[in-house]
């Protein structure tokens, strides 16, 4: 089933139409109403007028996170408070999130491609919809959330973490859609036999997963220990959070929900757009958001789109699976961790200095955290319990600032390789 | 009557403690004193050695993170109760320990102990008529 066959459905010569107006009316919206890309526009000599259509797209500049950083947390809005009745936040670099608004017609438009989304994986209105992504700041619950209130589905608004009631639950609730990161959905189905909660007990048939990047391997893991279907959906919440991507039932590509995103493709280095088939960094314009939209927004996800009209009838471009990213950005269990974030923890103490190194590594399927940070020759210490207290002193102050579990290892001095460059920071061992 | 011993951090990896002892002998360095203290990922080095500014310098030069710890070190006679004793005393004057170390020679036994206060420790012990080691008399050892 098709939610929306009229967009979804809709001829590329209308999307073009349609696209165009919308573009050029939040061109001119955000020129009067945002001084930030106001004068990001005057910089660069472009006027409203000049964009008539999606082709002169490219004549826009762009926004990164940065940029929203700087205008934290409300520089960016197009409307005034009065007109926003949410807010949300991801987790951002030096302790500030990255703040998205919402008016009340955006939570709408939200709604409406949760709605795709979920109707692109299978779901209707007979579902159960068992959500385990946490609810709160991130924009994973609550965006799931009204898409499967939107599709008439009975929602179970679990949230995440409690492994044994998550099961339980999906036991005795009769859940048949889950929602969360994929490498969750392998620890539970890992965890059934834990508990002793059998397979044929659950009604579970599909499963709608993102947050994270995750490989065609891990799909097969999962659908083969599930029994289900497993359904890649994609989405940011600086553009509206998930509900911006989804696979259908062909799992051959992301329809990106286009009459509301316009997706791109850019090269990360001299930012110059990129033809159809070609893998660079994803941009995406708003083209209907009020509270925060976007022109040109950087993702630093990497991927390539696909124009061709999918089996399935909906003539939305197709991105692929993004596999990974323009920039040194870490999503560890569907948390968005800079490095820096780490160095910016250890430079704020005086203790210890920013030689470190970050080890993740996929574990029982969950992403594991290990920070490992140089003894300074300078700081004195002479007793194990302080070497103790300055472990977890360093694990306390990352797990505030970045909302992650971490286990921390002291070594030794010039462990860690210095190098004149870019110093290699990460060692990633989960294989995507 | 104090005693400057060196506090080296060490990872728990094979070879880093004969790395250690292979500076200090490339040094010159005697080691006179030697515990560790760990865990199972690391562990503290505790060195009394014949030149304590030369054998800083030398593991410093080659990396290892190394400090000066303030200690004392009290001789008594090799016999049974002796230690009792000392301990007794420090238990009465409420003067902790932060950890020790001990060895004996010949009919004599020198106690190494990083006390929670080392003034009043050696004060205390003084006192008491307890023979305090200088670091002098511990590198002559």
């Amino acid at each position: 089933m098709i939610w929306n066959p009229t967009f979804e459905c809709m001829s590329r010569e209308d999307m073009h139409r349609c696209q165009s107006r919308r573009l050029s009316d939040m061109v001119e919206r955000v020129y009067h109403n945002v001084p930030f890309y106001r004068n990001k526009m005057q910089e660069v000599g472009i006027h409203p007028e000049d964009i008539q259509s999606i082709d002169d797209l490219s004549k826009l500049p762009f926004t990164t996170k940065q940029d929203l950083r700087d205008n934290y947390p409300y520089g960016l809005f197009a409307v005034p408070m009065s007109e926003i009745v949410r807010v949300h936040a991801s987790s951002g670099t030096t302790g500030k999130p990255t703040v998205v608004g919402y008016t009340r017609k955006d939570l709408g438009t939200w709604s409406e491609v949760v709605a795709r989304t979920l109707t692109c994986a299978g779901a209707h209105k007979h579902d159960v919809i068992h959500i385990a992504y946490g609810y709160g700041l991130f924009t994973g619950g609550l965006g799931l959330h009204y898409g499967s209130e939107k599709i008439g589905a009975t929602v179970i608004p679990v949230s995440g973490g409690n492994t044994q009631r998550q099961l339980q639950i999906m036991q005795d609730f009769g859940s048949s859609i889950l929602a969360c990161t994929p490498s969750y959905a392998l620890y539970l189905a890992e965890a059934l036999e834990e508990f002793k909660i059998k397979r044929s007990d659950l009604k579970l048939r599909v499963g709608v997963f993102g947050a994270e990047p995750w490989t065609e391997n891990m799909r097969r893991e999962i659908e083969a220990k599930w029994s289900i279907k497993a359904i890649d959906i994609f989405g940011l919440s600086e553009v509206i959070g998930p509900g911006v991507s989804a696979e259908c039932s062909q799992q051959d590509g992301l329809h990106v929900f286009e009459d509301h995103f316009i997706p791109e493709i850019v090269d990360p280095v001299t930012l110059k757009p990129l033809p159809e088939g070609h893998t660079g960094e994803l941009v995406f314009t708003t083209i209907t958001k009020e509270g925060l939209p976007l022109l040109r927004y950087r993702t630093r996800d990497l991927t390539s789109l696909n124009y061709q009209t999918c089996g399935c009838g909906r003539t939305l471009v197709r991105m692929k699976k993004c596999t990974g990213r323009s920039d040194d950005m870490l999503i560890i269990r569907g948390v968005n961790l800079f490095p820096s974030q780490i160095e910016t923890v250890l430079l704020n103490m005086s203790e210890t200095k920013p030689h470190y190194m970050i080890i993740v590594d996929r574990v029982n399927n969950l992403d594991t955290l290990e920070i490992w940070v140089e003894v300074e020759q300078e700081f004195f210490m002479d007793r194990i319990s302080e070497f103790q207290n300055l472990t977890r002193k360093i694990q306390h102050n990352i797990e505030s600032a970045t909302g992650l579990g971490v286990n921390v290892k002291l070594v030794e001095p010039k462990t860690i390789e210095r190098s004149e460059g870019k110093a290699k920071r990460v060692i990633d061992k989960r294989k995507f | 009557m104090i005693i400057k011993q060196l506090s080296i951090f060490l990872e728990n990896k094979s070879g880093r403690l004969a790395d250690v002892l292979g500076v200090l002998g490339d040094a010159g360095i005697a080691i006179k004193a030697l515990t560790i203290a760990d865990t199972s990922e690391y562990g503290i080095l505790r060195l009394i050695v014949s030149d304590d500014a030369k054998a800083l310098e030398a593991l410093r030069s080659e990396g290892f993170s190394v400090n000066f710890t303030d200690v004392i070190s009290i001789a008594t006679p090799s016999e049974a109760g002796s230690f009792a004793n000392i301990l007794k005393i420090m238990a009465a004057n409420s003067i902790s320990v932060e950890y020790m170390y001990a060895f004996s020679f010949n009919q004599k036994a020198a106690i190494v102990m990083r006390p929670e206060n080392i003034t009043r420790t050696i004060e205390v012990m003084k006192s008491q008529g307890i023979d305090l080691i200088t670091s002098s008399e511990l590198r002559a050892m």
